[in-house]
């Protein structure tokens, strides 16, 4: 039996597998590094990183749900410039994919961050974030309006030297309306779902269990919305979809693709087991070589409806 | 301790023992774990396979049994634990360690004052089996009789072991920070050679803490916050704390869970 080819490329950049360590679920690559070899990924995204340090919410910052768990970091992270001093080093010397995800308070910071990491070596590609729901002057007010989601992917693309992944909120009434107009403003692709909304109440305090009152829900128990998300968006836009939202294992990650991902990245499973993305990998390599699929970028979209 | 120690490993239970009202001590077959863990370092455990519960659960390392056996004593607080206290010996587990940042004792102390609250106990003993020098005195607080947790056997250099409950039921009645309080205050000779290492609830680290301040005692503490990764990559388990002497989030499971007492910004929490 010939070995089944896993590489994909999302926008010109060949990944040697469709899995993808999802932003703020796998620190900066190292934090993991000693668990398994995080060269054979598909891919890393870094925590998101701002241009000032950021020191994130007041605790408690995560509570567990049902199947799931509610975080409030409120995208803590140390900056741009210790990034590039402090991790971006160790990053560059990968053999995997490394994609920096940016975060802004404003359509003039995401512009500063995407050229500033213009000409570094070892990134392969940008993710925006415009969804994050922690950050009461950002994230939200962007990633949920069409024409902002346009007005800052427009400012990224306009000043990064590397292709440009829009990281897409499920928190909007209609997500192929922000993805046809990030689309449209120049993204080389999406990427979704970020976290859903949520909260949770410590009934003995009668107050809210999160120090931010409210959280992004991740996990299993939000599968089904980003699935039903990645098939709705892959029908409407040109570009490739990176699919995500509570994979834990090679079938979860195989659904999304058949729903219309070209890729796939694995958040919280990360947490539960550390190994949980490289099984993914080797679960999608057993199940193309079973069924026969020579290709694995011949199943994205594949669902029969 | 470099991270390329830490090991996930599927574990064994060996046994299970109970050791007071809602406390169990859990016997595991974790011989890369046990092989490089120290006092204060902690396990993620992931207590069935399955999405529900989904988080590992933390506990400190309360010991290591030859060979290749990890302790943990655990108390019993809501489905985790519950799931925990029915595994039987034979069944496995996975078991992510050994994590964070111990207690780093003073090899010049004379004397060792070790502090617990309750559960809190658990680093402790683990602790004050690994003394090698020095004397120790091991001050054991717990709520009523019921409660209490034996560790003449645990500790071999404590000639001293108070234990103290809140009603009297054994040993001394009050507070556990109220002896440690009145052995400051008596052995001012001793005060520069000794230190405190402490764990509990919130409230009696703080006092604690405030009786390490009054007394020019160095003090570590071991803390505790709600865990995702246990390995630095979340952010989640956030306490405020001071670096470099600015005020920062600490993270518990990286930066900890031992901290200098006067590095926790306790009047936050
Ligand atoms: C570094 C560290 C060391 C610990 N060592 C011990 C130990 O040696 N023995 C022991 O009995 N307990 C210890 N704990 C506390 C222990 O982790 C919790 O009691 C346990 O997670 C409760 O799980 P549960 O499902 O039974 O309770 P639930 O309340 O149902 O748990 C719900 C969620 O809250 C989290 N949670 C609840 N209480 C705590 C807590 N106090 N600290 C952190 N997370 C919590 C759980 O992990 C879970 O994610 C330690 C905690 C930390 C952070
Ligand atoms: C603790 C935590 C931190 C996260 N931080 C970020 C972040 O900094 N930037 C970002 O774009 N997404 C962040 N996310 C969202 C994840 O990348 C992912 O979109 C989401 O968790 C859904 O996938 P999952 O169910 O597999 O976790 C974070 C998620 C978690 C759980
Ligand atoms: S638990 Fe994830 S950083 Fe500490």
């Amino acid at each position: 039996m010939t070995e089944a080819d896993l590489g994909v490329e999302i926008a010109g950049v060949k990944l040697k597998n469709p899995v993808i360590a999802a932003s703020g679920t796998f620190g900066y690559g190292e934090e993991y590094a000693g668990l398994f070899d995080i060269n054979s990924l598909g891919g890393l995204v870094v925590k998101g990183i701002s241009l000032k340090p950021r020191q994130g919410n007041p605790p408690p910052r995560i509570v567990e749900t049902p199947c799931g768990m509610l975080n409030s970091i409120g995208l803590a992270n140390i900056g741009l410039d210790a990034f590039v001093k402090e991790k971006l080093p160790y990053l560059s010397g990968l053999s995997t994919a490394v994609i920096v995800n940016i975060y802004g308070h404003s359509i003039k910071e995401y512009a500063e961050l995407a050229g500033a990491l213009k000409g570094l070596s070892g990134i392969s590609l940008i993710e925006v974030n415009i969804s994050c729901p922690n950050v009461e002057c950002g994230g939200m007010a962007f990633g949920t309006d069409p024409d902002m989601s346009a007005r800052v992917t427009d400012a990224v693309v306009s000043r990064a030297d590397l292709p440009v992944i829009v990281k897409l909120s499920p928190n909007v009434t209609d997500i192929r309306a922000v993805a046809r107009a990030v689309e449209k403003a120049g993204a080389s692709a999406v990427s979704l779902i970020n976290t859903l909304t949520g909260m949770a109440v410590d009934l003995g305090r009668r107050s809210p269990v999160l120090g931010n009152v409210i959280g992004g829900l991740s996990g299993p128990a939000i599968k089904p919305v980003a699935l039903y998300m990645v098939y709705q968006t892959a029908k409407s836009i040109g570009i490739p979809v990176i699919g995500m939202g509570g994979i834990v294992n090679y079938r979860d990650a195989l659904e999304f693709i058949i729903a219309g991902a070209s890729a796939v990245q694995i958040g919280t499973a990360n947490f539960i087991n550390p190994r949980a993305a490289v099984e993914v990998i080797e679960g999608i390599r057993q199940y193309c070589e079973t069924n026969a699929i020579a290709r694995i970028s011949d199943l994205t979209g594949s669902i029969r409806a | 301790m470099s991270k390329a120690c830490v090991m996930d490993e599927n574990s064994e239970v060996v046994f299970q023992r109970k050791m007071a009202d809602g406390v169990f001590l859990m016997g595991i077959e974790s011989p890369g774990i046990a092989a490089t863990a120290i006092p204060g370092q902690f396990v993620m455990i992931r207590v069935r396979d399955g999405l529900d519960p989904l988080l590992r659960r933390p506990f400190s390392i309360c010991g290591i049994r030859e060979p290749g056996v990890v302790l943990v004593l655990y108390m019993l607080v809501g489905e985790g634990t519950q799931i925990l206290s029915r595994i039987l010996p034979g069944e496995r587990i996975s078991v992510l360690g050994p994590l964070g940042r111990g207690f780093k004792p003073d090899e010049k102390d004379s004397r060792a004052l070790l502090v617990s609250g309750g559960i809190g106990i658990a680093p402790l003993i683990f602790l004050a089996r690994r003394l090698r020098s020095g004397e120790a005195l091991f001050m054991a607080g717990f709520r009523s009789s019921r409660q209490v947790i034996q560790v003449r056997s645990a500790c071999l250099v404590c000639p001293e072991i108070y234990i103290v409950t809140e009603d009297g039921s054994e040993g001394e009645r009050g507070l556990v920070t109220d002896i440690l309080a009145e052995r400051l205050k008596g052995a001012a000779s001793e005060r520069g050679r000794s230190s405190i290492y402490a764990c509990g609830p919130v409230p009696m680290l703080k006092k604690v803490a405030s009786l390490s301040k009054e007394f020019g005692v160095p003090c570590q503490v071991s803390m505790e916050a709600h865990m995702a990764c246990g390995l630095g990559a979340c952010q989640g388990c956030a306490v405020p704390g001071k670096r470099a002497l600015a005020d920062a989030y600490l993270h518990v499971c990286k930066d900890g869970p031992v901290f200098p007492a006067g590095n926790i910004r306790w009047e936050s929490l």
